[in-house]
């Protein structure tokens, strides 16, 4: 795939996702002119891409697609939830399509009689209305419309704008004109060069051009029209009929090109007042300024006159804004390939490595300016890896809209009303995590739908509110991000489950257990208490896979339900996958790494808890009891340790214990190396590191450590009781 | 002044522009210009606008006037076209001339 088809591609997707939004949010709100004109423009963009790399088979689909946003863009067909569906479908398709130009492949049979369908129901759409409103337009152009008022003049307006290759291609705008003015008479021309760039950024090759003009001639719109049939897919071509309506003008100032025109010339050069008309209201502006403090707008003035009316300047008031939003936008992203970006963080992780080990010599060599300048390139370099680090951040929110669409789709297929809710969308995480966030994510919020939220009926019976609410949010919690997905649903069943899990031998009959630990039994695969399958969710996959994806990205996912009121699926996250802060430890000879996020404080082991605490584990901790564990049992490090010992006391989703070290070293910057599959099974590692001495350290999974102590202390505290 | 030369075009007339106050061109051996080429000048007269400065176009030959008619930009540029009276005559769009 060439550099052209990967842009395409990229693009595409980002229009598709914006088609897709507006589609959503016009189904829900009723499409007001501005979403229309987004989807027609997606729709028309991809369309130009598909053209450029000759991709024949998305430009005949989109070909139909982009008639029917025509018609909508027009007035002539409104937008029924039965069209909405059908587009929604052709977004869909169109994703697939682009999928066949990602994967460099022809369509296959299927992906083909999708488009054939699909094309045929669109193709419904536009039969019938389309062809009466043209004529209506035509041939009966004095028909009174409300609200809107008629242009009185005898004259077409054109609103030409020439795309970027036109010149390229070999065609030139002004052979277009002479072959108008052949046709007809130009009454006026406006030349609109407000889309060229700036001189450096100008390319003399492209055309940046466009043209508003009114022309007078017998021919007809169609015979008009093809003055253009060689240019049609480039540029954007707009005519309007003699004693066009308002409403066209409006529309008309909407699609104009993306430059900040001010308020009047937009008006004159679309046709819809003189240049006389705003010279007189310009001077009624600056006379007022003379006396008068507040200078009144340009637009009122020209309301007041009758010159346009108010529709017409508030559509141009509100593109001038558009413009002014779009153009600090567009020069505030780059794109950069996540290839480069992942290489750049490699490197950065070796660097952190070598000045790791520059720093260590240093102090070895005691030379105090060595250890100076040493150590100011290892504060940089922690600056380089947080920023580099920061870079690959990305916000959340993106993930979640996705869901709308899913939402939407699954809730209409089991006949729930249920509505998406999206708090903490600005938190941020790894890129690389979000990416494999979304298959957990998926199944999280289908169980949800599915499962969680009753029907309408049954919701309306417990007195709740027919609508049903998922929630998705997210926010930051020490060094990790937690993400939840809450319903207001009926909750879970923790009886069922109990039983369940008494009949699938996973729980021993006398065994009690907590409510969490209960809801655990959740994720254990193949367990599912769902009475019927739907085609949703329900087979008994699902949970587990949801928990061995998560754990895969070092996290864990937690419930919380209360009956009849819904339930909470927590999912909590590290931020990244590749460099944390760790602190350094050593036990025996060995070294390990905990991530410095996690600890809460470090305290020593006095002589005194040594001895209270032979045969028990856990101390008291200013009057709490802190369970911990011994790293030297724990991995079963053979050589005896030193006289002192210390306690580092960590946390993880709410839960304190505290490891037992011999040594403490300090804060490390730690660069996550994966460990082989030989080390897998093994508890309480997360991964491995290089020290600056070259020597391995081994990453302590923080997470399986707490679960190891706070079972381990559970058990023995119902030992005791038992005992008592 | 034509796409094939416009790139150049371009280069020129903006370091010519880059290096003074005042611009006079000369357009009087311009035998050919198209769209491109007429884009050249409307963004050196742009530039020029930006920064201050002053561009003059002089000696229109036949294709520049005929182009500059056809887009109507006469007032834009300002200059003072001497145009051969039977040219007067042919079909022109627009009302804008100016002897600005």
């Amino acid at each position: 795939m060439d550099a052209i088809q990967q842009a395409f591609v990229v693009e595409s997707r980002e229009l598709l996702q914006m088609m897709e939004d507006n589609l959503l949010q016009m189904e829900s709100s009723g499409g007001d002119a501005e979403t229309i004109n987004a989807i027609f423009r997606a729709a028309h963009t991809i369309k130009g891409g598909a053209g450029v790399i000759e991709c024949k088979f998305i430009v005949e689909f989109t070909h139909v697609l982009e008639n029917v946003l025509d018609e909508m863009r027009s007035g002539t067909i409104a937008p029924s939830p039965e069209l909405i569906e059908v587009l929604l479908a052709c977004s869909d398709q169109l994703d697939a399509l682009v999928g066949c130009v990602e994967s460099e492949t022809e369509p296959g049979e299927e992906v083909g009689k999708a488009s054939a369908s699909l094309r045929e129901r669109l193709q419904q759409f536009l039969g019938k209305p389309a062809a009466a409103s043209r004529d209506v337009v035509v041939s009966e152009p004095a028909v009174h419309v409300s609200g809107g008022g008629e242009m009185d003049t005898d004259n077409w307006h054109l609103s030409l704008r020439f795309g970027r290759d036109v010149l390229r291609k070999g065609m030139d705008p002004a052979s277009f004109l002479r072959y108008l003015m052949e046709l007809g008479e130009i009454v006026n021309l406006v030349t609109l060069p407000d889309a060229m760039p700036d001189a450096n950024e100008m390319d003399p090759e492209s055309c940046y051009l466009g043209f508003e003009i009114s022309y007078k001639s017998d021919a007809g719109k169609s015979r008009i029209e093809s003055v253009f049939d060689f240019v049609r897919d480039d540029c954007v071509i707009h005519i309007w009929p003699p004693h066009s309506k308002l409403a066209d003008f409006i529309s008309s100032i909407e699609t104009l090109p993306e430059d900040s025109m001010r308020l009047g010339e937009i008006l004159i050069k679309c046709g819809a007042l003189t240049q006389a008309e705003l010279e007189q209201a310009l001077n009624t502006q600056s006379d007022r300024v003379g006396s008068a403090s507040t200078q009144p707008k340009i637009g009122d003035v020209l309301v007041k006159q009758g010159a346009v009316t108010p529709e017409v300047v508030e559509a141009a008031a509100v593109k001038q804004s558009k413009v002014a939003e779009k153009k600090t936008l567009e020069s505030q992203l780059i794109r950069v390939q996540a290839a480069k970006l992942d290489q750049l963080i490699d490197l950065v992780g070796e660097m952190v490595i070598a000045s790791a080990g520059a720093n260590m010599l240093a102090h070895r060599s005691g030379e105090a300016a060595l250890v100076e300048s040493t150590s100011v390139i290892s504060m940089l370099v922690e600056q380089i890896r947080d920023s580099a680090l920061q870079l690959r951040m990305v916000q959340i929110g993106e993930t979640f809209t996705r869901f709308q669409r899913v939402v939407r789709d699954t809730s209409h297929e089991l006949g729930k009303d249920i509505e998406l809710v999206i708090s903490g969308s600005e938190a941020e995480l790894d890129k690389s995590v979000v990416e494999k966030l979304g298959d957990p994510l998926m199944h999280l919020v289908r169980n949800a739908l599915d499962h969680g939220i009753e029907s309408p009926e049954e919701r309306v019976a417990k007195g709740k509110p027919a609508r049903g609410t998922l929630r998705l949010n997210a926010y930051h919690e020490s060094g990790s991000i937690a993400i939840e997905i809450i319903d207001d649903g009926a909750g879970i069943d923790r009886e069922k489950i109990l039983a369940k899990g008494r009949e699938r031998g996973l729980v021993a009959a006398n065994q009690t257990l907590s409510d969490s630990e209960i809801y655990n039994l959740l994720f254990e695969p193949g367990f599912s208490t769902a009475e019927k399958i739907t085609n949703i969710s329900g087979r008994g996959v699902g949970l587990d896979v949801v928990k061995r994806g998560i754990i895969a990205l070092r996290g864990s996912v937690e419930v919380e339900s209360r009956e009849g009121a819904g339930s909470t699926f927590r999912i909590r996250l590290p931020l990244t996958l590749a460099i944390i802060d760790g602190f350094l430890v050593g036990v025996g000879k060995a070294a390990y790494v905990i991530p410095l996020g996690t600890v809460v404080e470090c305290i020593e082991l006095t002589e005194k808890d040594r001895a209270d605490t032979a045969n028990r584990q856990y101390i008291n901790l200013r009057g709490g009891v802190l369970p911990f564990v011994r790293l030297r049992e724990q991995f079963e490090v053979a050589e005896p340790g030193g006289k002192r010992e210390n306690i580092v006391v960590v946390q993880y989703g709410g839960q304190k214990i505290g490891l037992v070290v011999d040594e403490l070293m300090g804060e490390f910057q730690t660069v996550i190396k994966p460990l082989g599959s030989i080390f897998k099974h093994i508890k309480g590692i997360g991964g491995s590191t290089i020290l600056g001495s070259g020597e391995v350290a081994l990453i302590l999974d923080v997470q399986s450590l707490v679960t190891l102590a706070t079972a381990q202390q559970n058990r023995a505290q119902t030992a005791e009781a038992i005992r008592v | 002044m034509n796409i094939y030369n416009a790139t150049a075009q371009k280069n020129m007339l903006l370091n010519a522009l880059d290096g003074c106050q005042e611009l006079d061109i000369d357009l009087s051996q311009v035998g050919e210009m198209d769209t491109a080429g007429f884009q050249i000048l409307l963004l050196t007269k742009r530039e020029a606008l930006k920064a201050g400065k002053a561009v003059r176009l002089t000696g229109h030959s036949k294709a520049v006037t005929e182009l500059i008619d056809l887009y109507n930009m006469a007032s834009y540029f300002g200059d003072p076209m001497i145009i051969p009276a039977e040219e007067r005559a042919a079909a022109k769009p627009g009302n804008g001339k100016s002897a600005g």
